[in-house]
C-alpha cells in the first residue's frame, strides 16, 4: 500500500490536470474569487437553460420572449461576471 | 405525513414539436415536448388535431428530432434528454405507445453545463445524429439496419472542444457526401485569457463562429472543418435543403439580420422587415423556425419574438445561391415551435396562451407588401446603415385558423374558489403573457357543444335513435316517449313529426331498438312491436294484468320484465323472427333491466343484468344451455334504478371483461367488472357520488366507442381514455333521458331530454379533466384575491415592457398605426361574421395576436381588474399610472371596516428588475362598493394609499389588521382615516418577503425569496414581532401554503416541492427567550423540519389546501407555471402507505422510464424525494401488460383490478 501511494504522489498532479480537463469547472488551489463565480455562474446558466419551466418563469418577470430570454442566458454565459479583474503581477 | 402525489392535468406548454410518419407511412403526425412529457398529435379529417398518445418520461426532455433511415418511410424520435443518454424512440401504432429502440449512455444524469442533450440534430440523408452540450462536449452517433432491418446506433465519437459554447446545431444537407453539422459557438478562453477591462470597453470581446463538423464515415472520425465568423448576436440556425433540391448551406439568424453561409461561398445577408412601432435600437430575434419544402420548391419560415412570421426564399443555380428575399408573411402569437405539415398545415406552439393550428392559403408570393433582399446590403460594410422594410401586422391572408389547443402556460396562479357562487368550487387559473393574458375558470369535467333545443308539447319521458338499416351511417328516427304516447321526429335536414314509421303513438313506449334484417322493435306496456320493412308488422301481447315494466333490447335480442316479477326473454331466429325463448319467475319486480350489446362475430350477448326492488341486481345467463339461470348476484345498499353492461371490447377497452354499472336511487353508481366467460363478479367494484338524485344509465357512443351516460342531478360520462374506463361529469344541465346520436351535421352527439325540452349536444375533448371558461385580461396577471361577500375576483396585472394605455395610444400615433383597427386585449372577440356580406368588413386586428409595442427597460404597465367570473364580465378595471406595477392583492377584513373586506393593492413605481431598486411603494385600500350579480355595478373606491420604502410583495389579513411584506420587512399596519398605520415590524428578513401566512393569532409564517421559511411569534402584550424558527436549507421560494399551526407547504423554483414542519415544543423552547435571542451566525434559534420533499419537474408556481369537491378528501393543490395540475393526497392509513410504496418500488423496476433517467434520481434531482409516492408512475400501471401486472400484484398480495380499483379510488378521492 504504501509504495502505490508513493507512486501516486508522483501522479498526482497529472491525475489532478486530467480530473479538471474532464470535468469542467473543477476547481484548484490557485483559482480566484472570480474564477470560481464565471465557473458557477456557467453552471447555473446552464441548469436554466435545460429546465424550460425555469425559463418561462424568467420570461413572465421580465416581459420577454421565450426565446430572447434563452439566448440572453446562452449569451450571458459568455462572460457571465464580466471581465477578468486585472492581476497584479 | 406521506403523501399521494398525482398529476390532475398535465402541463400544456410545449417546448419542442416535429413531424414526420411516426405511427405509420405517409400519416402526417406532430410529436410535441412538453416538459417531462412526450406527445403525439394528429389532425383528423376535419382539421382538428387530436391527442394520439401522451406519456410522461419522468425526466426533462431538451430537444426532440425526428430521424428517418435512407429509403425508410417512417420517422423515428431521437430524444436528448437529463438522463445523461440518448433515446431513439419509435411509435408504435399496434402497441399505441412509444417504444424505446436504443438507449446509449454517455454522461453523468441532469441538466449540466457539458453533459450532452441541449442540442440534437439529424443528418438530412438519415446517417447520423449529433448530440450536444451548452459547453464543451458534442458526440455523434452513426444510425444503421442491421440484416434484419433493425436500427443499429454506434458507439459514440467525439467531437469536444475545451472552453466552447454552443449556440446553435444543425445537420447540415449535403447530399449523399461525408455527413456535415453546423454549429455556432463561442471560444470564451481568449474572452478570459485575452480581454483587459478597456478591451471590454471598445466592443465585443468574443468571437461566435459558424463551425463545421465533418463526419468522415470511411475513417470513422469527427473533425472540425470550417470555421467562419458570423454576427455575434446569431443565434439560430436553419439548414437549406442541399443535394439535388437546393444550395445546401445555412441560413444564420443574428438580431435583425439572416444571412445564407456556406465554406467558399460569399455571405448573403438580408436585413429583416421590421414593424413600424419597434424601438430602433432594439434587435430584431427569430425565436422558431419551420421549413417546408416539396419536389421543386423550397422555403423557411421564420417567425420573430413580435410573432410575425417572415417567408424566406433562396434563388439559387445549383449551389449558388443569388439572392436571399425575406417577405412578410402572417402575423401568429409568439411560438416556440413551428412545424409545417406536407398536408398544408401549419403547427405553432405558442409560448404563451393556446397552441394554434392554421391551413396555408397561400404562399404569399402575390404580395404586394415589399421585400427585404440580400442584394441591398451587397458592398455595404458589416455596420454600414440600411433602410429596414417597414411593415404592419395585419389579418391573416395566407393562413387560416382551423384548430387551438388549449394551453394554460404560463400559469401564474391557481386558485379553488367558488366565484361563480353555484355552491360548489371552481378553479381560477391566472394565464398568459402580455396581450395573450387570460383568467380561466376550470371546472371537473367535460365542455359540451350544445348544438339545438327544442321545446316538445309535454314532458317526455325516455328518448331512443334509431337507424333504418344496419347499414345506414346515421340514424333515422328520434323516438321521444311521454307518459301515454310516443312521438316519433324524422332527422333530416330539418327534425320532424313522421306518422308512417310503424312504431305505436298511443302508447308509452319502454324500449326501440334496431334489429337485424333492418327490423324495428318497441317495446310498450302493452306488449312488442315488430315492425319489418315489406312484412306484415308482427305482435306479441303482455298476458292480461300482467303488462310489461321493464325491457331492453340489442340487435338479436328482447328482454321484458312483466308486473308480477316475469322475465321473458326473445331472440331473432334464422328467419329473422322474433320468438318467445325462454321464460322466467323472478317472484320479485324488476326495477331495471338490461342486455349487452351482441359481441361482433357471435348470436347473443351472453348476459343480462336485472335489478329488483329488494336491492338485488342479478345476472342471468342466456345461453341456450343455461338459458335463464343466474349466474351471479349482487346485495346494494339501495334500490337499483338501472343498470348497464358495457363490452370493455366495444369500449375500447382491450381485454374482454363486461363492466357492470349500477346506478342507484341514493345518487351512487357503481361499477364491477366480471368474467365475460363465466359471468363471476370481480372484487373491484368502484362507488361514485354522481348527485342527488337516482341514477340512470344510458348508452351513448364516445370517441367511436361505447360509453355510458350516468344522469343525476348533473351528468357523467364514463368512457375509453388511454385504456382506462374514466369517469367525467358533463359540464351540462340535469339531463332525464339520454340516447347517442349520429347525423350529418354532427358526427357523435347525444340527444337527451330535460323538463320538456329535446336537447341535442356532443361533448368536446374527451379526455381532459377540466374545461375551462376563458376571460381576457390585459396585461399579465400576477395574483388575485377573492372578495368574499360578493364572490367578485380581483385581479392585479402588470407588464414589463410595455406601455400603459395612454402610452400606448401614442406610441401607435407615432408610428402611424391605425389603433382604431386593433382589438384590445382585455376585449371579447367578436362573433363571426355570419353571412358573406359581414365578411368584407374587416374584422378588427387582437392585440392578443399581433402583439403591442415593445417598451424600454423599466418601463411597466399595470392595472387592477375585478371581474364577475358568474357572467365572465370586468365590472371594473383601474389602469395605475405613472409607471407603477402592481404585485399584490389581498381582501383583508379591517377591523375599523367593521370586519367589511377591503382589497389591499400592493404595487410599485418606476421598479427596475437587475438590481432591483424602485422610486415608490404603495399600498393602496379600496373598498369594493355597489353589488355584484347580474346587474354588475360594482367599483374599486380608493380609500387612500400609504408608500413603502420596498416592494411591497405579500399580503396577508391578520386578525382584523394588515400584514404586509415589504422588501425585507413584514410590518402590521391597521386602517387609519387617511393611510395605513404602522402598528410593528420585523426587520432584516434575508432578501424579499415572498409570502405570508398567518397560522394563529401569535404565529405568522414567511417565505423569503431565496431563503426558506422563517416562522415568526407576535405578541400581542408587547407588540413585537420576532423570528424564532428557520430552515436548514436555503430556498428560492415560489408559493406557499399554510397546512396546520406547525407545518407549511412550499414550493422553490427548481420545481421541489417541501413540507416544513416546526417541532412540538419548538414555540415551548424559545418562550422564556427575549424576542431578540438569536441561534448560530444570525441563524433562528429553532430550526424546522422538512418532513417532505418532492421534486416535480416543473416550476410549481401556487399551492392550495382544498377539498375540490364535497365528496373528496382535502389535499394540497399545485400548479405549474407549465399549465399543470396536481394534487399531494395526504395517505392516512399505515396499509395503504405500505401498499402505495411497494407498487411504486415495483413499477420503477417493471417500467423505468422512457427515456432512461431513472424514476427515483428524477423525484430526487435537488434533495432526496421524502415521504412521497409518485402517482403517476403508479397509474402507468394500468398500461403494462398484463402479465406484468399479474406478477406485479402477485407481489403485493393482490389481483390487479384491486391494484386498478386502488388506484382509482385514490384520483377519485381527489377529483
Amino acid at each position: 500500500m504504501a509504495e502505490m501511494r508513493a507512486s501516486d504522489r508522483f501522479s498526482i498532479n497529472s491525475q489532478l490536470e486530467h480530473l479538471q480537463s474532464k470535468h469542467v469547472g473543477t476547481g484548484h488551489a490557485d483559482m480566484t474569487k472570480h474564477e470560481w463565480a464565471v465557473n458557477q455562474h456557467r453552471d447555473s446558466y446552464a441548469c436554466y437553460i435545460g429546465r424550460p419551466s425555469m425559463l418561462h418563469y424568467f420570461a413572465v418577470a421580465e416581459g420577454e420572449s421565450y426565446g430572447r430570454v434563452r439566448f440572453e442566458c446562452m449569451q450571458r454565459m459568455i462572460q457571465p461576471c464580466g471581465p477578468p479583474p486585472v492581476q497584479k503581477e | 405525513m406521506h403523501l399521494y402525489a398525482l398529476t390532475l392535468q398535465r402541463a400544456t406548454a410545449i417546448t419542442a414539436a416535429i413531424h414526420g410518419n411516426f405511427s405509420a407511412p405517409k400519416v402526417q403526425e406532430i410529436v410535441v415536448a412538453r416538459g417531462k412529457l412526450l406527445e403525439l398529435l394528429r389532425p383528423d379529417d376535419a382539421g382538428k388535431l387530436q391527442s394520439v398518445h401522451v406519456h410522461e418520461v419522468f425526466g426533462i426532455v431538451r430537444s426532440i428530432q425526428p430521424f428517418r433511415l435512407l429509403g425508410g418511410n417512417r420517422d423515428y424520435i431521437v430524444v436528448g434528454s437529463d438522463s445523461g443518454k440518448i433515446t431513439v424512440l419509435e411509435f408504435r401504432a399496434d402497441a399505441g405507445a412509444f417504444v424505446r429502440v436504443h438507449c446509449e449512455t454517455f454522461g453523468k444524469s441532469g441538466c449540466r453545463r457539458i453533459v450532452p442533450g441541449e442540442f440534437l440534430a439529424v443528418d438530412p440523408r438519415g446517417r447520423a445524429v449529433m448530440i450536444g452540450a451548452c459547453e464543451k462536449q458534442k458526440l455523434v452517433y452513426t444510425l444503421n439496419r442491421d440484416s434484419s432491418a433493425n436500427l443499429t446506433i454506434s458507439s459514440p465519437l467525439e467531437a469536444h472542444k475545451a472552453h466552447t459554447l454552443c449556440f446553435a446545431l444543425v445537420g447540415v444537407d449535403v447530399g449523399f457526401e461525408n455527413p456535415i453539422f453546423a454549429a455556432l459557438e463561442v471560444d470564451y478562453d481568449e474572452v478570459e485569457e485575452a480581454s483587459a477591462p478597456a478591451d471590454a470597453a471598445a466592443g465585443l470581446v468574443y468571437t461566435k463562429l459558424l463551425t463545421h463538423y465533418e463526419f468522415d464515415l470511411g475513417l470513422n472520425t469527427v473533425t472540425r472543418k470550417w470555421s467562419d465568423p458570423v454576427d455575434p448576436t446569431a443565434n439560430l440556425l436553419v439548414a437549406l435543403p442541399g443535394g439535388d433540391d437546393g444550395p445546401g448551406g445555412v441560413l444564420v439568424c443574428s438580431e435583425s439580420f439572416v444571412t445564407f453561409r456556406a465554406p467558399g461561398h460569399p455571405e448573403r445577408r438580408c436585413l429583416l422587415p421590421r414593424r413600424r412601432d419597434m424601438p430602433a435600437d432594439h434587435g430584431l430575434l427569430v425565436v422558431s423556425h419551420a421549413l417546408h419544402r416539396q419536389k421543386d420548391l423550397f422555403f423557411v419560415l421564420l417567425h420573430t419574438e413580435l410573432g410575425d412570421v417572415l417567408k424566406v426564399s433562396v434563388a439559387h443555380t445549383g449551389a449558388v445561391v443569388s439572392e436571399v428575399v425575406v417577405r412578410y408573411f402572417d402575423t401568429l402569437p409568439t411560438s416556440v415551435a413551428l412545424v409545417i405539415l406536407r398536408t398544408g398545415f401549419l403547427f405553432a406552439a405558442s409560448e404563451a396562451g393556446n397552441h394554434t393550428f392554421y391551413q396555408f392559403q397561400g404562399v404569399g408570393d402575390d404580395d404586394e407588401l415589399p421585400a427585404a433582399s440580400s442584394t441591398q446590403l451587397e458592398g455595404v460594410a458589416l455596420d454600414g446603415e440600411v433602410e429596414a422594410v417597414l411593415i404592419e401586422p395585419r389579418a391573416l391572408r395566407n393562413l387560416v385558423l382551423v384548430d387551438e389547443v388549449d394551453n394554460f402556460a404560463p400559469l401564474t396562479e391557481l386558485r379553488a374558489a367558488d366565484v361563480t357562487r353555484e355552491g360548489s368550487v371552481q378553479l381560477c387559473a391566472l394565464c398568459g403573457r402580455g396581450p395573450r393574458s387570460t383568467v380561466r375558470v376550470l371546472r371537473h369535467g367535460l365542455a359540451v357543444a350544445e348544438l339545438a333545443v327544442s321545446e316538445l308539447p309535454g314532458t317526455p319521458t325516455a328518448v331512443w335513435t334509431v337507424r333504418t338499416s344496419a347499414a345506414a351511417e346515421y340514424d333515422s328516427f328520434i323516438v321521444v316517449s311521454f307518459v301515454n304516447a310516443t312521438l316519433v321526429l324524422s332527422i333530416g335536414e330539418t327534425v320532424e313529426e313522421v306518422t308512417d314509421s310503424g312504431l305505436l303513438g298511443s302508447v308509452a313506449t319502454l324500449s326501440v331498438q334496431l334489429l337485424d334484417g333492418d327490423s324495428l322493435c318497441q317495446v310498450h306496456a302493452g306488449g312488442l312491436r315488430h315492425v319489418r320493412a315489406g312484412r306484415p308488422i308482427s305482435e306479441w301481447r303482455a298476458p292480461a294484468g300482467k303488462p310489461v315494466t321493464r325491457a331492453s333490447a340489442n340487435a338479436r335480442q328482447v328482454l321484458v320484465a312483466l308486473s308480477g316479477g316475469e322475465l321473458i326473454y326473445f331472440e331473432l331466429d334464422a328467419l329473422n323472427n322474433l320468438v318467445v325463448h325462454d321464460k322466467k319467475e323472478l317472484g320479485q319486480d324488476a326495477s331495471c333491466v338490461d342486455l349487452a350489446a351482441v359481441p361482433a362475430g357471435r348470436q347473443r350477448a351472453r348476459f343480462a343484468a336485472v335489478g329488483t326492488w329488494d336491492n338485488y341486481v342479478r345476472l342471468i345467463a342466456l345461453d341456450p344451455d343455461d338459458c335463464m339461470q343466474v349466474v351471479a348476484m349482487k346485495a346494494l345498499p339501495a334500490p337499483v334504478e338501472s343498470a348497464a353492461l358495457l363490452d370493455s371490447a366495444h369500449a375500447g377497452l382491450g381485454a374482454s371483461t363486461l363492466v357492470l354499472a349500477i346506478g342507484l336511487s341514493n345518487g351512487v353508481l357503481m361499477r364491477t367488472s366480471l368474467d365475460a366467460q363465466s359471468g363471476e363478479l370481480n372484487a373491484d367494484t368502484t362507488t361514485i357520488f354522481c348527485g342527488a338524485r337516482a341514477v340512470g344509465l344510458s348508452r351513448v357512443q364516445l370517441g367511436g366507442r361505447a360509453a355510458l351516460l350516468a344522469l343525476s342531478s348533473r351528468p357523467w360520462a364514463a368512457y375509453a381514455h388511454n385504456g382506462r374506463l374514466s369517469l367525467a361529469p358533463l359540464s351540462y344541465d340535469a339531463l332525464d333521458a339520454a340516447c347517442s346520436f349520429r347525423s350529418e351535421q354532427c358526427a357523435e352527439g347525444i340527444v337527451a331530454v330535460a323538463g320538456s325540452t329535446l336537447r341535442i349536444f356532443s361533448p368536446e375533448r374527451l379526455g381532459e379533466v377540466f374545461h375551462a371558461r376563458t376571460l381576457q385580461a390585459r396585461y399579465t396577471p400576477r395574483r388575485m384575491a377573492v372578495h368574499p361577500s360578493s364572490g367578485l375576483l380581483v385581479v392585479v396585472e402588470s407588464d414589463h415592457h410595455a406601455y400603459g394605455e395612454a402610452l400606448k395610444a401614442r406610441v401607435y400615433a407615432e408610428a402611424g398605426v391605425n389603433a382604431a383597427a386593433l382589438l384590445p386585449s382585455d376585449a371579447e372577440p367578436p362573433p363571426e361574421p355570419d353571412d358573406a356580406d359581414d365578411a368584407r368588413v374587416e374584422p378588427p386586428l387582437a392585440e392578443a395576436v399581433v402583439g403591442v409595442p415593445r417598451a424600454p427597460d423599466g418601463r411597466w404597465a399595470s392595472c387592477v381588474r375585478v371581474l364577475d367570473c358568474a357572467s365572465g364580465a370586468a365590472v371594473c378595471v383601474l389602469e395605475l399610472p405613472d409607471n407603477e406595477a402592481a404585485f399584490c392583492v389581498a381582501a383583508v377584513p379591517f377591523k375599523d371596516m367593521g370586519g367589511e373586506h377591503a382589497i389591499v393593492v400592493g404595487s410599485v413605481r418606476d421598479l427596475a428588475l437587475h438590481p432591483r431598486s424602485l422610486t415608490a411603494g404603495y399600498l393602496r385600500v379600496y373598498r369594493l362598493v355597489g353589488t355584484a350579480g347580474a346587474a354588475g355595478s360594482a367599483s374599486l373606491e380608493l380609500l387612500h394609499e400609504t408608500p413603502t420604502e420596498d416592494v411591497p410583495y405579500a399580503l396577508a389579513p391578520f386578525h382584523g389588521r394588515l400584514l404586509a411584506g415589504v422588501g425585507r420587512t413584514l410590518r402590521l399596519y391597521e386602517l387609519g382615516k387617511k393611510r395605513l398605520l404602522r402598528r410593528c415590524e420585523a426587520r432584516n428578513l434575508p432578501v424579499l418577503v415572498q409570502s405570508v401566512h398567518v397560522l394563529s393569532a401569535e404565529r405568522v409564517v414567511v417565505g423569503d425569496l431565496a431563503h426558506s421559511f422563517h416562522w415568526l411569534r407576535y405578541r400581542p402584550d408587547e407588540n413585537s414581532l420576532a423570528t424564532f424558527a428557520d430552515g436548514t436549507t436555503p430556498r428560492w421560494l415560489t408559493a406557499a401554503c399554510a397546512l396546520d399551526v406547525g407545518t407549511v407547504a412550499g414550493a422553490d423554483k427548481f420545481g421541489n416541492v417541501l413540507v416544513s414542519r416546526l417541532g412540538e415544543d419548538a414555540e415551548a423552547e424559545t418562550v422564556d427567550v427575549g424576542s431578540a435571542a438569536d441561534g448560530y451566525l444570525g441563524g433562528a434559534p429553532v430550526k424546522a423540519e422538512e418532513i417532505v420533499q418532492y421534486h416535480v419537474g416543473e416550476l410549481v408556481v401556487s399551492l392550495q389546501k382544498q377539498r375540490l369537491s364535497a365528496a373528496s378528501h382535502e389535499c394540497v393543490l399545485f400548479a405549474t407555471n407549465m399549465g399543470g395540475i396536481g394534487a399531494l393526497l395526504p395517505v392516512r392509513s399505515r396499509d395503504d402507505i405500505d401498499f402505495l410504496k411497494h407498487l411504486e418500488m415495483h413499477m420503477r423496476q417493471e417500467a423505468p422510464p422512457l427515456c432512461g433517467r431513472d424514476h427515483m434520481f428524477f423525484r430526487s434531482a435537488f434533495f432526496p424525494v421524502k415521504d412521497v409516492t409518485d402517482g403517476d408512475l403508479c397509474e402507468q400501471f394500468a398500461s403494462l401488460p398484463m402479465t406484468a401486472q399479474r406478477s406485479i400484484a402477485h407481489e403485493l398480495d393482490r389481483t390487479p383490478s384491486e391494484v386498478l380499483k386502488k388506484l382509482d379510488d385514490l384520483r377519485n378521492s381527489v377529483l
